[in-house]
C-alpha cells in the first residue's frame, strides 16, 4: 500500500462517454427510449433516401395486396405501398412532433425565464395567462379549429400550430418555477457580486442547470404534438392526402379493413406508433429521474 | 482622512402584508464608520433575529435602508452610476457562510474566479488570468492543480470555502463582508482560514467587517465588537474589553452561553431567563428587556449608549450615571 | 455496573465504483447509564456512519459487516426488522443532523408525537398517549400548547426541543444526538443542551453526542471518543482528554482550540485527513503526526487499553514503541 504524502491523491476522471455509458446502465428507461429513437430514425432515414417516395400516394401500386417480398408491408385499398406510406409518415409525424415541440419548448423557456426573472406585474400576468387556459381542454380546441379549416388549408405545418397554441403553457410554467428558486440560490448573489449583470447571470449561470428541465419539456412538447396530430388524423381531420400514421387508420376504417381481411393496413400504423409514444415516454422518466438528483439511483 | 464606509442613521423595517401592514424592524439607527487609510478588523456579534445578515445586505448594496444614508467614499451607494457603480462593486466583496451553495454546480471551481476576472477586466491573456488565480489560490494555502479543473462535490469544504477567500482576493477590494466564513467548516480547519483572513488586512490592506455569533473566533481576528440583538445596538467597543469584561447583561448572557474547550470555565452563572422570546415581539424600549433579569422601571423606554470607557459603551440603564454619547458617534468607541 | 451500552467491533464498510471503502473499522466502547459520551471527529470521520449502523440504518451500498450493538443486554443485530423496528426510539433512540428541519411541515407536532408512540404501541388509549405527549414536551420546557402548533411557528430553539421530546418519548436506555446544535446560535445551544443533560437524568439514559466542537464537549459530557478515518484513536474522560491527551491527533485538536490566553495565535493541523477510499498504509494519521515512527507506516496499531482505563490506538503506547 502506498504511503500518502500531504497532497491530494489524483483523481483520474473517466472519459465523458465512458460516464454516459455507465449512467444509461442504470437509467434503464432513458436506455430504451434513446435506443427505439435510434431504431425508428434509422429506418426512417433509410427508407427516405432509398425509396421512390410517390408510391407512398395513391393509386401507384396494385391494390388490397398483403405482406409480400415485393410489397414487404403490403398495400391498401387505394393503392399505397405501406411500407413506403409508413417511412413517410413516420418522416412527416416527426416534422410535426419536432417542430410544435421546439416553438412550444422555446416559448416556454423565453416567458418562463421572463416571468421569474423580473416578477412583478409581468410575472403576474404570464402566470394569469397561462392559469386561464390550462384548464381548457386542448382536445375539443384542436378538433374545433382543425374542423372548419378548409380540406386544403389543412397541412402539416397548420396542425403544428394548431398544437403549439394550447400547450406551451406547460413549459412555461415548469420553467418559471425552476426560475424562481434558482434566483435565490447562493451563487446569484455571488455572480452579482463578480459583476454579472442580469442578461449574464441568465444565461451563464441559471440558464445551464436548467437544461435537463428543457429537455424534458421538449420531450414532453413532442409526446402531445405527436399524439395530438395522430388523434386528429384518425378522426378525418388531418391533411387527408399525407400518408400519416393517423391518416392510415383513418382510411382503414373507413374501407373497414379488418371485416375485409386487410389486417395488415391498421395495425402497422397502431405498431408505428406505440413505438414512436412509447419510445417518447421512457425518455421522459428517464429524464425525469436525471433532473430530480433524489430519484437518481446513486452510483 | 476619507471615510471608506459610512452609515449614518441607517434603519431598515421589514413590512408584510397587503391590508394590515406587520412591520419589522431589522436595524434600527445604526451608524458605522470604516476609515480608509486605516484597514481593520471590525466584528458584529449577533444571534439570529439580531440583524447582522440584514446588515450584511445593505453593507453589500443589496438592499437599500428604508431610512438613513450609505455612503462609499463620500457617495451615496444608490446614487452610483457607472464606473463609480462598477468600482463599488468590486472594492467591496463577501465571504459567505454556506461554503458549497456558492458554487453553480454546473461549472468546476474555476468558474468562481474566472468571472470576477474576466467581468472587471483584471487580465488582458488567457495566461494572466491563469497567472491571477494561480496566485490567489497559493496565498490562501491551495494548491492549484489540486483545486483547478474540479466540480465543487469533488473538493472538501476546508478547500471550498479558502477558494471563497481566494475569489474575493483576487478582486483587492477594500471592504470584506464576511458573513459567517468558518461556522460550516471544521473546527481544525477554521484556524487556517481566519489566519488567511487576517493575512488579507495585514497584507492587503482590506478592511474586514466579520460577522458571527461565534466570540471565540470574533476574539482572536477583530480590533473592535459591535453586538446586537434585535436591530439595536447593546454594547460596543474594543474587542479585548468587552469579551473579557462585559457589561450589558446582554454580552453577559453570550459571553457566559460561550461553550469553551476548558473544563474548568463551564457554563452557569447567568441563568437564562424568559427561555421563549416571542418572535413577534415588538416593544419600544430596550429590546432586551423581556429576556433581561436585571430589568427595572426605566426599560421602558429605549435606552441611550452610555459611555464606559474609551473604548467600551453600553446601551443599558444600568449604567445611567456614565456620560451619554450620541448614536452617530458609535465609530469613536471603536479602535481601528 | 453493567454499562447500558457496548459496542464491540463494529465495522462498516461502503461499496463504491472506485472499491470497497472502510467507513468504520472496528469500533469498540461502552457506556453506563447516565453517562454522556462525545464523538468527535472530522468531517468523513465515521461518527454518523457509526450513529446509523448502531441504529441499523446502514444503506447499500453500505453494510455493516461485523460487530455487536448490545443495549441493555440485547445485541441489536441479532433482532429481526420487526423487533428492530420496535427497539428503535423504545431501547435506542436517533436525533439526526437537522433533525428540526425534518419535522413535518403539515402535521402539527403533536400529530407527529403520537404517531411515533402509536407505532410501538397501537392499542395505547387516545387520551394515555396525548398525556404522554404533554409529559415529554413539559419535560423539554416547552409550554403545552406547543401540542397544536405547526413546525413553522417554532424557533429553531424549540424546533430542536421538539426533537428531543420525540426522543424520549418512550424512554430509550440509549440517546444518539447527531450535532443537535450546529445551526443554533450560542445562547439556544446552550438551552438545548442543557435541557438534554437534564432530561437524561431524569429517564436515566446514556447519552452519545456527536460533534466536531470540542468547547461543546468539554462542557457537556464525561467521555470523549476521538474517531479519524473511520478508526477510534482515543477514548478518555473529558478530563483526561483536555488536560493529558495521548494520541497524537487528540493531542493536535486540543492544541487548536482558541482559548481567551493566547490571542491571536493560531495552531491548525497541517495536512489533510485522507479519504476512506485511499487510506494510507498503517495508522491513518502517521502522514500528519509529529511523532511518526517507522512502524507507524506499516502496521496499524490496535486500540489497547492503558493502565488508568483510557483506550488510545497508537504505537507510542503498545509495546511496539
Amino acid at each position: 500500500m502506498t504511503t500518502l504524502a500531504l497532497s491530494q491523491p489524483e483523481v483520474i476522471q473517466p472519459g465523458r462517454l465512458t460516464l454516459l455509458f455507465r449512467y444509461l446502465r442504470r437509467n434503464k428507461s432513458l436506455a430504451i427510449g434513446l435506443f427505439l429513437v435510434l431504431l425508428l430514425t434509422t429506418f426512417t432515414v433509410i427508407g427516405m433516401l432509398t425509396l421512390d417516395k410517390s408510391r407512398a400516394y395513391p393509386l401507384s401500386v396494385k391494390t388490397k395486396q398483403p405482406p409480400s417480398a415485393q410489397y414487404p408491408l403490403g398495400t391498401d385499398f387505394f393503392g399505397r405501398d405501406l411500407l413506403t406510406a409508413m417511412v413517410v409518415g413516420l418522416w412527416q409525424t416527426a416534422l410535426i412532433g419536432v417542430l410544435a415541440g421546439a416553438v412550444g419548448t422555446l416559448i416556454g423557456v423565453v416567458l418562463g425565464f421572463i416571468s421569474a426573472y423580473f416578477g412583478g406585474p409581468i410575472d403576474s400576468g404570464i402566470k394569469g395567462v397561462c392559469q386561464i387556459l390550462t384548464p381548457i381542454p386542448p382536445f375539443l380546441i384542436q378538433v374545433i379549429i382543425a374542423g372548419s379549416l378548409d380540406k386544403r388549408s389543412v397541412t402539416i405545418y397548420t396542425m403544428a400550430f394548431i398544437v403549439v397554441l394550447l400547450s406551451w403553457m406547460g413549459p412555461t410554467l415548469v420553467i418559471r418555477s425552476q426560475v424562481l428558486s434558482m434566483k435565490e440560490r447562493q451563487f446569484v448573489s455571488v455572480a452579482k457580486l463578480s459583476g454579472m449583470g442580469d442578461m449574464g447571470i441568465i444565461f451563464s449561470e441559471i440558464m445551464p442547470n436548467l437544461l435537463p428541465f428543457i429537455a424534458a419539456a421538449f420531450v414532453g412538447q413532442v409526446f402531445m404534438a405527436v399524439f395530438a396530430s395522430f388523434y386528429l388524423a384518425v378522426l378525418g381531420l388531418g391533411p387527408l392526402r399525407e400518408p400519416l400514421l393517423g391518416n392510415t387508420i383513418w382510411s382503414a376504417q373507413t374501407q373497414s379493413a379488418f371485416f375485409n381481411g386487410w389486417w395488415w393496413w391498421p395495425i402497422e400504423p397502431a405498431v408505428g406508433l406505440v413505438l414512436i409514444l412509447g419510445s417518447l415516454a421512457l425518455i421522459n422518466m428517464g429524464l425525469d429521474e436525471l433532473a430530480n438528483p433524489r430519484i437518481r439511483r446513486t452510483e | 482622512m476619507a471615510d471608506l464606509l459610512e452609515f449614518i442613521n441607517v434603519t431598515k423595517v421589514y413590512s408584510r402584508g397587503l391590508l394590515s401592514k406587520t412591520s419589522m424592524t431589522a436595524l434600527a439607527n445604526i451608524s458605522l464608520k470604516l476609515d480608509d487609510e486605516k484597514p481593520t478588523i471590525m466584528t458584529v456579534a449577533g444571534e439570529s433575529g439580531s440583524g447582522k445578515t440584514t446588515l450584511a445586505m445593505l453593507l453589500l448594496g443589496f438592499i437599500l435602508p428604508t431610512s438613513g444614508k450609505i455612503r462609499y467614499k463620500d457617495q451615496d451607494i444608490s446614487q452610483l452610476r457607472g464606473n463609480d457603480r462598477i468600482t463599488f462593486r468590486r472594492e467591496v466583496q463577501a465571504v459567505f457562510q454556506d461554503p458549497f451553495s456558492v458554487f453553480n454546480p454546473f461549472y468546476t471551481v474555476d468558474h468562481l474566479l474566472s468571472v470576477p476576472i474576466s467581468r472587471f477586466k483584471l487580465a488582458k491573456s488567457k495566461n494572466e488570468a491563469r497567472e491571477i488565480m494561480y496566485e490567489a489560490l497559493k496565498a490562501v494555502g491551495l494548491r492549484p492543480e489540486d483545486v483547478l479543473g474540479r466540480y465543487p462535490h469533488q473538493i472538501s469544504g476546508g478547500q471550498r470555502q479558502r477558494i471563497n477567500v481566494a475569489r474575493a482576493l483576487v478582486l483587492r477590494p477594500k471592504l470584506l463582508v464576511a458573513d459567517e466564513p468558518v461556522s460550516m467548516v471544521d473546527a481544525s480547519l477554521r484556524a487556517s482560514i481566519l489566519e488567511t483572513l487576517r493575512g488579507l488586512q495585514r497584507n492587503y490592506g482590506v478592511s474586514i467587517i466579520y460577522i458571527t455569533h461565534d466570540l471565540t473566533t470574533a476574539y482572536h481576528i477583530a480590533k473592535s465588537i459591535v453586538v446586537l440583538y434585535r436591530g439595536a445596538v447593546m454594547e460596543a467597543g474594543d474587542v479585548d474589553t468587552v469579551i473579557k469584561n462585559p457589561q450589558h447583561p446582554y454580552t453577559r448572557l453570550l459571553i457566559d452561553s460561550i461553550p469553551w474547550p476548558d473544563i474548568n470555565r463551564r457554563w452557569g452563572s447567568t441563568e437564562i431567563k424568559a427561555r421563549e422570546s416571542e418572535l413577534t415581539e415588538q416593544s419600544t424600549g430596550c429590546k432586551f428587556a423581556a429576556r433581561c433579569p436585571f430589568v427595572f422601571w426605566p426599560c421602558k423606554d429605549p435606552p441611550p449608549l452610555f459611555r464606559l470607557s474609551e473604548y467600551q459603551a453600553t446601551s443599558c440603564f444600568l449604567y445611567e450615571e456614565n456620560p451619554q454619547i450620541e448614536s452617530e458617534k458609535l465609530s469613536e468607541l471603536l479602535p481601528v | 455496573m453493567e454499562p447500558v451500552l457496548r459496542v464491540i467491533d463494529l465495522q462498516v464498510s461502503y461499496y463504491t465504483d472506485a472499491g470497497r471503502a472502510t467507513a468504520l473499522a472496528g469500533a469498540t466502547l461502552s457506556l453506563n447509564a447516565v453517562e454522556k459520551l462525545g464523538l468527535v471527529g472530522e468531517s468523513g470521520s465515521g461518527k454518523s456512519t457509526m450513529a446509523l449502523a448502531m441504529m441499523r440504518m446502514i444503506k447499500p451500498p453500505g453494510r455493516v459487516e461485523a460487530g455487536q450493538v448490545i443495549v441493555g443486554g440485547t445485541d441489536l443485530r441479532t433482532l429481526s426488522d420487526e423487533e428492530m423496528l420496535k427497539a428503535r426510539l423504545s431501547k435506542i433512540a436517533y436525533m439526526p443532523q437537522g433533525a428540526m428541519n425534518s419535522l413535518n411541515p403539515v402535521m402539527r407536532i403533536g400529530a407527529q408525537m403520537v404517531d411515533a408512540i402509536k407505532a410501538h404501541d397501537p392499542r395505547a388509549s387516545k387520551s394515555g398517549i396525548k398525556e404522554r405527549c404533554m409529559q415529554s414536551l413539559e419535560s423539554v420546557d416547552l409550554k403545552r400548547t406547543v401540542f397544536k402548533m405547526y413546525a413553522h411557528e417554532l424557533s429553531g430553539g424549540m424546533k430542536q426541543r421538539v426533537c428531543i421530546a420525540i426522543s424520549i418519548l418512550l424512554k430509550p436506555q440509549v440517546i444518539i444526538c447527531d450535532e443537535p446544535t450546529s445551526a443554533l446560535d450560542v445562547v439556544t445551544q446552550r438551552q438545548v443542551m442543557e435541557t438534554i443533560d437534564r432530561i437524561q437524568k431524569e429517564i436515566g439514559a446514556a447519552v452519545i453526542l456527536i460533534g466536531h466542537d470540542m468547547g461543546l464537549m468539554a462542557q457537556f459530557v464525561d467521555k470523549v471518543a476521538v474517531l479519524y478515518a473511520g478508526r477510534l484513536m482515543e477514548v478518555s474522560t473529558v478530563r483526561e482528554m483536555f488536560t493529558d491527551p495521548k494520541h497524537p491527533y487528540a493531542r493536535a485538536l486540543i492544541n487548536s482550540l482558541p482559548s481567551l490566553d493566547n490571542k491571536g495565535v493560531f495552531q491548525g493541523i497541517p495536512g489533510l485527513a485522507p479519504s476512506i477510499l485511499r487510506l494510507p498504509g498503517g495508522c491513518a494519521f502517521h502522514p500528519r503526526c509529529s511523532h511518526v515512527m517507522e512502524v507507524c507506516k506499516t502496521e496499524i496499531p490496535k486500540l489497547e487499553t492503558l493502565a488508568d482505563g483510557r483506550t488510545v490506538a497508537c504505537h507510542l503506547f503498545s509495546d511496539k514503541a
